[in-house]
């Protein structure tokens, strides 16, 4: 019989953890076929964030680090100064990079430091149950914000791509999004763009991928793909923000 | 080798290049910047890289993944850049991934000063960092005794698979003495198979964790890591003793201070008055053990801590004592360092001798 579909050998038979509906694990499997495809699985090393994505380590199938809430690009690049042939991988959430883990990966990107972050924005936080996020959009419930995120009160959602955009190192950034077949597929190859230049060696590459968390938006799976493109590519628009291609 | 003059922070920097450490990462803090400095030099030189840090919370993180790839790393700062890597210390000790951590000690709380301090003892032999945890903690008196101890700290940290802190003080770092690179005794070290440095297709993949969200596993990995505690503290106390025969008072002390007290006790001997001296070299695993005894001797009368501190390791003689002898405490604070005749006087004191 003629196979027609594979499981990717990027991920480990473990069942996901995550809630009916959600992105995450799309996001997963687009990474794990990357690296499958680019024949770096043997040569990975990926770093789990504190959040909904904690369990990654389990799932991806190579060498995994579970890093402190927004630390895994400074863990990222501790792995990746001393074996510098390792393609090394952050995998954050929205209160991991653009809060907590702000600094790190404004300073990763900075240097130029030869790793790929996959974001994974969802406009919330998820694994503490809906709390507000940086990237939360004006008006937006969530539980710390129980009226709507207000702009006088918080200020505006951060735009992660544009500010990491202007740092020269950053030699790849884009922002994709996980509301359609045509998107995801437009996704699986800033992905494996990003992981291509950074085997290269170009520097610093990031893809921002915006997310569904149907369990605290409080909508169905289809909803919340609907309000995805509704509501957060309006505000965060996709696509290219920067390609070096020669950077060095 | 015949000896040179070395100033601590940079003996303690070629003490680590010495012992193989090839990554080094900081974020610049008086008065250690010497150790980072020369780093930023000599790493180079051995195919290493150093790499300056936007903060010590970054500095940990980047130390927690270079070791989780196998790699013997170093990090040092000073009081409130160790307060800031606590959180990083706790998942190293958790991950149970070997480096050396250096603590130049300064003056606290806060921003404190400056000056020689050794107000950080608690934070580093009480935890520090949140959960159940030990760091082997090495205190050096001398640079030559630096240079020995960072060599050893390596291997202590790859035999046990822990992190080690050395906690010297802003006169350690500082001063010149004479020093000596010889090679340290060897020990036999375990392979690093459980380093997350790529399968290459030799093995499944490796896991640096320490998250076990299940109460009954968590409690496993701290059980065992705690067997490996009692291991270390079975074989890696190391102590210092001086004139203790004969001793009426016992002192007890560490790092610079203790060549304070030992100094005050010849002073002491020329007046006629017999005190002796316990040095813990390692804080943890604390000397109780040989505190204890001494404590058990009949010519002993009284114990005292002298501390750069409030009060810190005094509390720990004390649970070795064990209300055998009374334990009395002289400290100076904030960068403040005890002089000789504070501590002759305090022994006086003690003894009911003449001022
Ligand atoms: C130092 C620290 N502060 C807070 C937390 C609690 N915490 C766990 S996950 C999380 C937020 C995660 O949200 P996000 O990064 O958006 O990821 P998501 O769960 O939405 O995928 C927080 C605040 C922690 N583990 N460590
Ligand atoms: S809480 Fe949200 S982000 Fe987390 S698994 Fe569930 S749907 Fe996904």
């Amino acid at each position: 019989m003629k196979t027609v579909f594979e499981k990717t050998k990027g991920l480990t038979d473990k069942e996901l953890h995550y809630c009916p509906g959600c992105t995450h694990g799309i996001i997963h499997r687009l990474i794990a076929e990357a690296l499958e495809e680019l024949d770096v699985l043997d040569v990975a090393a990926g770093i789990a964030p504190v959040g909904c994505a904690v369990f990654a380590y389990d799932y991806f199938n190579c060498d995994m680090y579970e890093a402190a809430h927004g630390r895994a690009p400074a863990v990222a690049t501790g792995i990746k100064r001393t074996t510098p042939d390792l393609v090394t991988f952050t995998y954050q959430g929205d209160g991991d990079l653009a809060s907590i883990g702000a600094a790190e990966i404004v300073h990763a990107a900075g240097r130029g430091e030869k790793i790929t972050t996959i974001f994974v924005n969802n406009a919330i936080y998820g694994m503490t149950g809906g709390q507000m996020a940086p990237t939360t959009l004006i008006g937006q419930k969530a539980t710390t914000a129980p009226r709507g995120r207000d702009e006088e009160h918080t200020g505006m959602p951060l735009r992660m791509c544009e500010m990491l955009a202007t740092i020269p190192k950053a030699v790849y950034v884009e922002r994709v999004a996980m509301h359609d077949i045509k998107h995801i597929i437009q996704a699986k190859k800033a992905i494996k763009k990003a992981f291509q230049l950074q085997i290269e060696g170009k520097g610093f590459t990031f893809v921002e991928v915006l997310s569904t968390c149907p369990t605290n938006w409080g909508k169905t799976p289809v909803e919340a793909l609907e309000w995805l493109e509704r509501n957060m590519i309006p505000y965060f628009p996709i696509g290219n923000f920067r390609t070096v291609e020669e950077g060095k | 080798m015949s000896k040179e003059l070395w100033k601590g922070n940079e003996a303690i920097a070629e003490a680590a290049v010495r012992a193989g450490c090839k990554y080094f990462f900081g974020y610049p803090i008086t008065p250690q910047n010497e150790i980072s400095e020369y780093m930023a030099s000599r790493l180079p030189e051995v195919g290493g890289c150093f790499l300056q840090a936007e903060s010590e919370v970054a500095s940990i993180n980047m130390v927690y993944g270079a070791s989780g790839a196998g790699a013997r790393v170093m990090t040092s700062s000073s009081s409130p850049g160790i307060s800031l890597m606590q959180e990083g210390i706790s998942y190293i000790a958790a991950a149970e991934l070997p480096c050396v951590v250096v603590n130049i000690v300064r003056g606290g709380p806060g921003l404190g000063g400056i000056q020689p301090a050794q107000s950080d003892y608690f934070q580093a032999c009480k935890g520090g960092g949140h959960g159940d945890y030990k760091l082997v903690v090495l205190a050096p008196n001398s640079v030559q005794e630096a240079v020995d101890l960072v060599q050893e700290a390596f291997d202590i940290a790859d035999l046990y698979r822990t992190p080690v802190l050395v906690l010297g003080d802003g006169m350690i770092g500082q001063m010149m003495e004479p020093v000596e690179f010889y090679p340290i005794p060897k020990r036999e070290l375990p392979e690093k198979n459980w380093a997350a440095d790529g399968t290459r297709g030799k093995r499944p993949p490796n896991i640096i964790n320490s998250l076990y969200l299940k109460a009954e596993e968590c409690e496993i990995e701290n059980l065992r890591r705690y067997e490996k505690y009692a291991a270390i503290q079975k074989s890696e106390v190391k102590c210092e003793t001086y004139n203790l025969e004969n001793a009426e008072v016992v002192c007890v002390a560490y790092g610079m201070t203790s060549r304070v007290v030992s100094n005050a006790i010849d002073t002491l001997e020329k007046a006629g008055i017999n005190a002796g001296l316990i040095r813990p070299v390692s804080l943890w695993p604390f000397p109780s053990g040989i505190i204890a005894e001494v404590a058990a001797l009949p010519g002993v009368k009284a114990f005292l801590t002298v501390e750069m501190s409030m009060g810190q390791m005094v509390e720990d003689v004390r649970l070795a004592v064990s209300g055998k002898k009374p334990v009395h405490f002289y400290g100076r604070t904030g960068g403040m360092v005890p002089e000789v005749s504070a501590v002759v006087n305090e022994v006086k004191r003690i003894t009911g001798e003449e001022i």
